[in-house]
C-alpha cells in the first residue's frame, strides 16, 4: 500500500475524492484516506463512457473485501474514459491512488465548479477535524 | 441488558495492537479484522500457516455421571459416539428445529465435555444448557472466561506446532492435552478454514506466550476478515448469516450432523423437515462474471425472486465473487444458473458443489 499523501496539484471533495483539472477536462479518483478506510479494493464498478455525472452525486462503486462504498463526483461532466487497468486490477487503487489508480476522466460541464473544491491544505485540515 | 456495555478484550489484545491490527467491535469483543491485509492473510493460510485469536468464542463445560445424557438431549449429533479424546460438530436446536447455535464438543475426560460455541451465542447457549440440566447428575459451567483460544491453520500449521509441542499432535477431530511453547494446552485437530490445522485452548495468562511462539515459528497473524473469506470458500456456515432460529439444520445442509433417533430437542421437527424436504436450501454459488455478492442480495430467476444471499464476498483464492444463498429447494442443483441482484444490477451466478475451494483435505 502507498504511504499517506495529498498532492498539492489536486483538488479535493469532502467525500474523499480528488480531481486533477486541466482546462475543461478532469481526471478523478479517491484519496489516500478513502482507500485506507476501505481496505483492499477487490472490485470497481465504473460508470459508462458517454454518461453524465453530477457534482456531489455517486457515479461509481468501489468494493473492498468487507465493504462497498459509493464514489462521489467532485465535478459535473460527461465521462470520456474509465480506467481499464483498475477494472482489471482493482488493488491498483490501494497501490497508487493518485497515479495508476485513477478512476475516470470527464469533459467538464461547469468548469467553474472547481472553485468550490478544497486545496490539499484545506482537505488535510478536514481530515484532522474528523479525526 | 445494556447496549452500551464496554467491549471486552482478549488476552492477546496488546499483541494485536502491537502488530498493527485494525481492531473492530465483534460479538461484544474488540477483535482484529486484519493486520497486513485480508488477502495476504488468507493466502498465507492456504499456502503455509496463519494464526487466529478466537478467544471470543464461548466454552461450556459439562461434567458429571450424566453429562453425556444431557448433551445427547441438547446436541443434534450422536454424543454417545464420541470417545475420550474425540471431537464432534453438531447443532443446538429449539423444539421447532430452529438452530440456536452450531458447536464443537470435545470429550476431554470420561465424564467431562467441553463445548465451544459461537461468540455471539455464548450467554444464550449457557442458559439453554443450564435450563435443561435439571434432574440430571450433570453440572454445567460457563467456562468462557477460563480459556483463551488460538487457531493455527494451513498446510504448514501442524508441522510448525509439532516443533513446539512436547508430544505428538492429535489427528483431525481428536484432542489431547500437551505442553505447547512451554504452556499447558488442550490441543485440538479442528478449524474453520478448510485447511488442516490445530486449535489450542489455553489459560488466558498463557495465551501471549503461545501466540508469540507460534508467530515466531512462522505463522502469519490473521484476522476475522480472512477467517470469513476462508470459511466461505470452504462453505462452512456462519451463525447469524447462514444459520439461525428461523431455519432447520436440514435447510442449511447440516442433516449429516443430525441423528434424530437420539431424541434431541427438536428431533421431531428435524425429522419432519428431512422427510418432507425443506422449502429452501442453502446453496453455494460463484459469480460467472464481475461483481461481489453481499448478504441480503435477492436471488432472481427471470422475474421471480427465488432466494436471498446470506454470505457473500470476493474470493481471494478464486478471484471471483462467491457466496451462499437460501434458494427454492429445487434450485440447489450444481450447475443451476441464477442471477443475484446486487444493489440493482443483476449479476450472473451458478450453483456449485461444496466446497467452492478444494484443499488437499477436501
Amino acid at each position: 500500500m502507498a504511504d499517506e499523501s495529498y498532492p498539492d496539484e489536486l483538488l479535493y471533495h469532502p467525500e474523499h475524492d480528488w480531481a486533477r483539472v486541466e482546462g475543461d477536462e478532469a481526471t478523478l479518483g479517491i484519496t489516500w484516506y478513502a482507500q485506507d478506510a476501505l481496505g483492499e479494493v477487490v472490485f470497481f464498478d465504473p460508470p459508462d463512457v458517454g454518461t453524465d455525472v453530477t457534482k456531489d452525486q455517486p457515479y461509481a462503486e468501489i468494493e473492498s473485501v468487507k465493504a462497498v462504498s459509493e464514489v462521489y463526483a467532485p465535478l459535473s461532466g460527461e465521462v470520456t474514459e474509465v480506467n481499464q487497468a483498475v477494472d482489471d486490477s482493482p488493488e491498483t487503487i490501494n497501490e497508487d491512488p493518485y497515479g495508476k489508480g485513477w478512476l475516470a476522466k470527464l469533459k467538464l460541464l461547469e468548469p467553474s465548479e472547481a472553485d468550490g473544491l478544497m486545496d490539499a491544505a484545506a482537505y488535510r485540515k478536514l481530515l484532522e477535524e474528523n479525526d | 441488558m445494556s447496549t452500551t456495555a464496554a467491549l471486552r478484550r482478549t488476552p492477546l489484545h496488546d499483541a494485536h495492537v502491537g502488530a498493527g491490527a485494525r481492531v473492530v467491535p465483534y460479538a461484544g469483543f474488540e477483535m482484529p479484522v486484519s493486520y497486513e491485509g485480508v488477502r495476504p492473510e488468507h493466502l498465507a493460510v492456504r499456502e503455509s500457516a496463519g494464526a487466529f485469536d478466537v478467544s471470543h468464542m464461548g466454552e461450556i463445560e459439562t461434567a458429571g455421571r450424566q453429562a453425556a445424557e444431557l448433551l445427547q438431549r441438547l446436541l443434534t449429533n450422536d454424543v454417545a459416539a464420541i470417545d475420550v479424546g474425540g471431537a464432534q460438530y453438531s447443532c443446538l436446536c429449539r423444539e421447532d428445529g430452529g438452530v440456536l447455535d452450531d458447536v464443537i464438543s470435545y470429550r476431554v475426560e470420561r465424564d467431562r465435555y467441553l463445548t465451544v460455541t459461537n461468540a455471539a451465542n455464548r450467554g444464550r447457549d449457557f442458559e439453554w444448557f443450564a435450563d435443561h440440566a435439571g434432574g440430571l447428575d450433570a453440572e454445567v459451567r460457563d467456562a468462557g472466561e477460563a480459556y483463551a483460544m488460538l487457531a493455527v491453520q494451513g498446510p504448514a500449521a501442524r508441522g510448525l506446532l509439532a516443533d513446539l509441542a512436547d508430544r505428538e499432535l492429535p489427528p483431525r477431530m481428536r484432542s489431547a492435552t500437551a505442553r505447547v511453547a512451554g504452556v499447558e494446552a488442550l490441543v485440538c485437530g479442528t478449524g474453520y478454514t478448510g485447511e488442516d490445522g490445530i486449535e489450542l485452548l489455553l489459560e488466558p495468562d498463557d495465551a501471549p506466550a503461545a501466540w508469540d511462539a507460534v508467530i515466531a515459528a512462522g505463522a502469519v497473524p490473521a484476522g476475522l476478515g480472512a477467517r470469513d473469506t476462508l470459511r466461505l470458500e470452504a462453505c462452512f456456515p456462519l451463525y447469524g448469516n447462514d444459520l439461525g432460529l428461523e431455519r432447520t439444520p436440514i435447510a442449511a445442509g447440516l442433516g449429516w450432523c443430525c441423528k434424530e433417533e437420539t431424541g434431541f430437542i427438536g428431533a421431531h421437527a428435524v425429522a419432519r423437515e428431512r422427510a418432507g424436504g425443506p422449502r429452501e436450501r442453502l446453496a453455494p454459488f460463484v459469480f460467472t462474471g464481475r461483481g461481489v455478492p453481499r448478504p441480503g442480495n435477492p436471488v432472481m430467476r427471470g422475474r421471480d425472486r427465488v432466494g436471498e444471499v446470506t454470505s457473500g464476498t470476493h474470493s481471494p483464492s478464486l478471484g471471483v465473487g462467491i457466496g451462499m444463498a437460501y434458494v427454492a429447494a429445487e434450485l440447489d442443483e450444481p450447475g443451476t444458473e441464477l442471477e443475484i441482484d446486487v444493489r440493482g444490477t443483476r449479476r450472473p451466478a451458478r450453483v456449485e458443489e461444496k466446497p467452492l475451494y478444494k484443499t488437499d483435505r477436501s
